[in-house]
């Protein structure tokens, strides 16, 4: 029951936000100076089609009333039309979404893969050689640029080796695994660093806890004392810093889908901003900023998994 | 130039300051140092004009005339990179340190007084850490086009809430400190009480912060510059640069590789003055984040 009932409370918490996505998406195509349609159609429009357009699009109606009008159309899944690509925009957002989802959690996992036996021997060995070749090593590589990470991953293993695909999306589970290595690669290694730092930090906390000196008094083996008590609760800042930091991971598989030409929403992204296609962006926006925002909720639920006496704060 | 030799010449004040920092502080600023004066000093370091296509000489290979190399148009990429500091540390500096003196600002006045400007301020704040970034600064994008003022607009619209967090929160625990009390009862404006007594002591987190900040505001720059989104070419920005060598990282690797470390040089040497700070105020397990 309670349980229920902070998910309600946070759902409700959601709603002010999600309207301000949904405002600044219809901004995007309000505030931009000149004719939205002119500039999406470049300049190879005449008068009767865009005339059309405009009654299509709603043009001719004052914006508050589009602007509700957005709203429902949102609700009920209908992001609007692409002119460009002339299909609309849900359809073309929602055979990338998977695509996006799949790089992205992709990414997450080699990450925690990667992380979290750095970060364990980091805090077992605190202020010992390793555990500063560990640190200097974490802001070299918070300092490296997704997009060249990936650029260097396809010339090392890609063309040096010829190990992995360097671009496509695959066929099937296994096939997506294979084609998706060095971007999801990319994404954790640009990743990992960050968690790295937040879960050494966090042990080290923890570390100077009375109860892991009692578990220490009482004789039991430091590995069992970093598994069984340290690493479990260290775990909630360090979902803390993923879930804070899901928009950089978002914005890190933009530029890996981009470089590694990956269908997903990411490549979709790059190119309507750059072909000025208004109703994808906005459809974007709206996705983009739903998945943030159920990631949060997912990292808040996740607490309780870790801990139980969140609930009861 | 070695570190001793700026120490004996230093004044005394300075000199105690400096040995009380960290190794990471010490490299880290060292490199900083080298890296700025190669930014102000750019025409005297770089061997080329950083805009200058020389066609006999396109697609070279890093050499000793061209340590890195040329680009398809025949530039000199040292040169560029080193002009590039110019534009990378420059717009990287305005985004991290503008908003981090505003945001500091709002964060201490409203821990001081309290009250409706503070539960408003949480409100927003609240908002901004769940709003994702990323849809802003492509909303803003799309609006302005591509380049640097639409991500000037959406840093600054976004990026002061977390130093307004930061300052709130330690002002919550300087607030009701003696010193604060006594230079209130002594009649001091308040505005000399926050900004004079209160600020030299809740700005650390904040400072320690700006360096993570910094790397990360550097790593957006290029990243848009790279998708095509930032600063567009010829400008000799890190993250276009990169982009600028794709087309040909099978058989010319240096065009698209060597920038970038340039990239990675800067942020480390933010990312060790900041683990230095961190340790110079005194904070224990700094996470990065």
């Amino acid at each position: 029951m309670q349980f229920l009932a902070y998910i309600l409370s946070r759902l409700v918490q959601m709603v002010p936000v999600l309207f301000l996505v949904v405002l600044i998406a219809f901004l995007a195509m309000e505030l931009v100076p000149g004719d939205p349609i002119m500039l999406m159609l470049g300049g190879r429009a005449n008068e009767t089609m865009l005339a059309a357009l405009h009654a299509e699009f709603g043009l001719d109606r004052p914006a508050i009333t589009r602007f509700f009008s957005f709203i429902i159309n949102a609700l009920q899944g209908d992001l609007g039309t692409s002119i460009i690509q002339r299909q609309p925009v849900s359809v073309i957002v929602g055979e990338r979404i998977e695509k996006t989802v799949f790089v992205i959690v992709y990414g997450a996992v080699l990450a925690v893969l990667v992380a979290l036996p750095l970060a364990v021997i980091a805090a077992m060995k605190h202020d010992r050689p390793v555990d500063h070749v560990i640190r200097i090593g974490g802001m070299i590589g918070m300092s490296m640029p997704p997009f060249w990470l990936a650029l260097l991953l396809i010339l090392l293993f890609g063309l040096g080796l010829g190990w992995f695909p360097i671009g496509g999306y695959g066929e099937g589970f296994f096939g997506h695994l294979w084609h998706l290595f060095l971007p999801g690669l990319t994404i954790a290694l640009f990743l990992s660093p960050i968690l790295v730092a937040s879960l050494r930090a966090a042990m080290l906390d923890v570390m100077g806890e009375d109860y892991i000196e009692v578990a220490r008094s009482k004789g039991l083996s430091p590995r069992r004392i970093m598994f069984k008590h340290v690493l479990r609760n260290a775990l909630i800042p360090a979902i803390t810093v993923l879930s804070i930091n899901i928009g950089w991971l978002l914005s890190g598989a933009v530029i890996v889908e981009y470089v590694f030409s990956i269908p997903g929403m990411g490549s979709l992204l790059v190119r309507s901003v750059g072909s000025r296609d208004y109703p994808v962006i906005q459809g974007l926006t709206v996705v983009f900023a739903l998945f943030v925002m159920l990631t949060n909720l997912a990292a808040d639920l996740s607490y309780m998994l870790v801990d139980r006496r969140v609930l009861r704060k | 130039m070695p570190t001793q030799a700026i120490l004996i010449a230093a004044p005394g004040a300075v000199r105690r300051e400096v040995a009380r920092w960290s190794v990471t502080l010490k490299v880290g600023s060292l490199m900083l140092l080298v890296i700025v004066l190669a930014g102000i000093f750019a025409p005297l370091v770089a061997p080329f004009d950083p805009y200058f296509q020389d066609y006999d000489r396109v697609l070279l290979p890093p050499s000793g005339t061209h340590l890195f190399g040329t680009d398809q148009l025949g530039r000199d990429l040292f040169s560029r990179v080193i002009y590039g500091i110019r534009i990378d540390l420059i717009v990287g500096f305005i985004i991290t340190f503008v908003p981090m003196i505003y945001g500091v600002a709002i964060g201490a006045l409203a821990g001081y007084y309290g009250g409706v400007l503070d539960s408003v301020l949480m409100r927003l704040l609240d908002t901004a850490i769940a709003f994702p970034f990323l849809v802003l600064i492509i909303v803003v994008i799309a609006i302005l086009g591509p380049g640097v003022q639409s991500i000037y607009i959406a840093v600054f619209l976004v990026a002061w809430t977390m130093y307004a967090r930061l300052a709130r929160a330690e002002m919550l625990v300087e607030r009701s400190k003696d010193y604060m009390l006594a230079a209130k009862t002594l009649g001091y404006p308040t505005s000399r009480i926050i900004f004079r007594h209160a600020l030299p002591n809740i700005i650390g987190s904040s400072v320690v912060f700006s360096m993570a900040d910094f790397v990360l505001n550097i790593l957006l720059l290029s990243g848009l510059s790279f998708l095509g989104l930032g600063i567009q070419p010829p400008e000799p920005e890190w993250g276009a640069m990169v982009a600028e060598g794709r087309d040909f990282i099978f058989e010319n690797w240096w065009i698209c590789t060597l920038p970038g470390l340039a990239i990675v040089v800067t942020g480390t040497a933010l990312s060790l003055i900041g683990d230095g700070l961190a340790r110079r105020f005194g904070q224990r397990h700094q996470a990065i984040l």
